[in-house]
């Protein structure tokens, strides 16, 4: 069960600058949306053109952040429990990790042993070593099965044409 | 009776040996994979959908079936036994579920579950079949006016309407509805929000969004938060079976939360929260041993997880008859469909009705095999609960960006991913919920084009939509049940009374 009292922020009735922020990237959306629909040459049609669309969701935004601002600037957000911000970036740094080595060409099992190191220390494993192996028996077999079994086309590095 | 007849083929189909491996397939792989925690139906079915690239429409929907109803029984068991539901509709089964399991009868909570999910499935798998086929005759006679004032139903009801704020939910739909512009559009082949990538042209992938959302998010949540909760796996003590006295208590909750469950499912208002809660008040107030609820009482399991699978089976009434998806999991079976061409509505039912009445037929297939398979394969499904938690969500996220690696491995589309497991993360942290955002990208662009299609035909007259007596109905549904929450202040209050 969850422990409440350990990491659990007070419920302030202030104002919760997260929500203010999150009000605000709402507003920017909205902004995008305006700018991006305003680059759209006018087609002559019957109806409405793709440029309305956007508008009109853009103006839902706009009244949305508004909501959400005036939610958190009485306090109405739900509370939360703090988070461990390194599990996070180590998860992250996964990703990035595993994009890079798809982006350079090194390939499935190589790309996904690593996200799968990262994340299982992110879960607080200490383990480095043993990991990897799992990691990469793990890809490996996934790899075999759905790249040659079910001739799903992942890509392939220099440890798959090894194989 | 046509209807005998389109069942009686679909039958015929679906018993062929290759469906009833697919099928059989399916249901496995659902289960297995709908167990692990954290992990609902909506993502078993996301995670599970490259899987299914290779095959023809028809095994494919057919798989499709069976990991839609593995992917249901397994959440309920990791509810039952970890008390951890991997969506909220599970939640009235993890109350009295885990209780059980935690007093020794597991067990029969696992049963009751089991047997009851095939009843209410059965059930409403044969009002499916037999309120299709007059659903149908209505959506034929829908101009494009009266699918856009529908869909405006579906926007309300899936964000707003049941939700904890309104707010809040409907924020989440205009990022789904936001993110829905992205790429070519496809009445003038203008490109929209594109910012020039040409990755962006096609549009964002429901199921990147998906996995991005559900499993990178759920895994950097769990993460985030990990020092806060402690899983404890109840083992599954003494006999699998039920006691005569448990029947005697069961049959009545089942059919009872199969008459919620498959009529709220099957309106276009989404979720199976409302009908489980409303079995479990229900129940809390028949029983006869009232001091058992909250401590494990049989009955409290058997009508939520009746009403759960009933209303799975009552929301593919909208999806297949309308293409209209009412929650996450059934826009990522929309997302499915998409992926043969196929459009889910009338059109299919007479153009493709081997597929259509061959998955319908499938999912009484698919219900009889989880009856079988489950209860004695429980020790397996228990042992994939004790991988370590590391372990899970390590090869969870390995699984994940398999499937976009698999479907389109280029950096753009994997950025796109980790992208919306941030946001996931973020909205799971600040408790926006996340099915109206993949409601919103699948729904938007057709709600979009219906209204232009409608727009275009009146000649530009926006009254068109307020002339159709059918389309001004669903309009001023939809904004009654906009204003609603608002008014009575969250119709979901019942559900924090009953925690």
């Amino acid at each position: 069960m969850t422990t409440e009292s350990a990491g659990a922020e007070p419920p302030s009735r202030g104002i919760d600058k997260a929500g203010i922020v999150i009000a605000g990237l709402l507003a920017a959306v909205a902004l995008v949306l305006v700018y991006d629909a305003n680059q759209i040459p006018a087609t002559t049609m019957y109806g409405m053109g793709p440029q309305v669309m956007p508008v009109v969701i853009a103006i839902g935004l706009g009244i949305l952040a508004l909501a959400n601002l005036i939610d958190a600037v009485r306090g109405n957000l739900p509370p939360r429990e703090s988070a461990d911000p390194v599990a996070v970036l180590l998860i992250l740094a996964g990703l990035a990790l595993l994009i890079a080595i798809i982006g350079f060409g090194g390939g499935f099992i190589l790309a996904t042993t690593a996200l799968f190191v990262t994340t299982s220390a992110a879960f607080g494993r200490r383990a480095f070593v043993t990991d990897l192996v799992i990691g990469a028996v793990l890809t490996t077999l996934i790899y075999l099965a759905f790249d040659r079994l079910l001739t799903l086309s992942l890509p392939a590095g220099p440890l798959e044409r090894l194989l | 009776m046509d209807t005998f007849a389109a069942l009686a083929h679909g039958m015929a189909i679906a018993v062929q040996p290759m469906n009833l491996l697919y099928a059989l397939i399916g249901v496995f792989l659902g289960t297995a994979v709908g167990v692990l925690p954290g992990i609902g139906p909506a993502l078993t079915v996301a995670l599970l959908l490259p899987v299914t690239y290779k095959l023809d429409p028809g095994g494919s929907l057919i798989m499709f079936a069976g990991i839609y109803y593995g992917g249901m029984y397994g959440g309920s068991t990791t509810a039952i036994l970890i008390n951890t539901p991997g969506e909220s509709a599970s939640m009235a089964t993890a109350l009295e579920g885990n209780k059980m399991a935690k007093a020794g009868r597991g067990g029969p909570a696992l049963a009751t579950s089991a047997i009851g999910s095939f009843v209410a499935g059965t059930i409403a798998t044969i009002g499916l079949a037999f309120l299709s086929p007059y659903l149908v005759d209505i959506a034929v006679r829908f101009g494009p006016e009266d699918y856009f004032a529908l869909m405006c139903v579906a926007f309300v009801t899936v964000s707003a309407t049941f939700g904890d704020s309104p707010v809040r939910g409907l924020t989440s739909l205009f990022i789904g509805l936001t993110l829905g512009l992205v790429g070519i559009d496809k009445l003038t082949g203008q490109a929209r929000l594109a910012f020039g990538v040409p990755e962006l042209l096609d549009g964002v992938e429901v199921t990147t969004l998906a996995v991005g959302l559900f499993a990178v998010g759920e895994a950097l949540y769990v993460a985030s938060r990990r020092h806060h909760t402690e899983e404890k796996i109840e083992a599954v003590k003494g006999s699998l079976w039920m006691t005569r006295e448990d029947w005697k208590r069961s049959w009545k909750p089942w059919l009872r939360g199969t008459a919620f469950g498959f009529p709220i499912g099957a309106l276009p208002a989404g979720g199976a929260e409302i009908p489980t809660f409303l079995s479990y008040s229900t129940e809390k107030r028949l029983t006869k041993y009232p001091e058992q609820f909250g401590k494990g009482a049989i009955e409290g399991v058997a009508g939520p997880e009746a009403a759960n699978n009933a209303s799975a089976a009552g929301t593919l009434v909208p999806l297949l008859t309308l293409g209209l998806p009412t929650s996450a999991t059934a826009a990522m079976m929309l997302a499915g469909f998409q992926q043969y061409g196929l459009n889910p509505g009338p059109l299919l039912f007479a153009e493709r009705p081997d597929l259509v009445w061959g998955l319908i037929a499938s999912l009484f297939i698919a219900n009889t095999m989880l009856l079988v398979l489950n209860l004695p394969l429980v020790g397996l499904w228990v042992r994939l609960l004790k991988i370590p938690t590391p372990w899970l969500y390590a090869g969870i996220l390995v699984f994940a960006t398999m499937g976009t690696i698999a479907a389109k491995p280029s950096v753009v589309e994997l950025s796109m991913l980790a992208g919306f497991g941030v946001l996931g993360f973020l909205m799971r942290r600040f408790d926006f919920p996340i099915a109206p955002v993949v409601v919103g990208l699948i729904l938007g662009p057709i709600a979009e084009s219906q209204l232009r299609r409608a727009l275009a035909i009146s000649l530009g007259d926006p009254m068109t939509l307020l002339q159709s007596p059918i389309s001004a109905t669903l309009l001023v549904v939809a904004l009654i049940a906009l204003i609603a929450p608002f008014i009575l202040k969250g119709l979901g209050r019942f559900k924090a009374n009953e925690d």
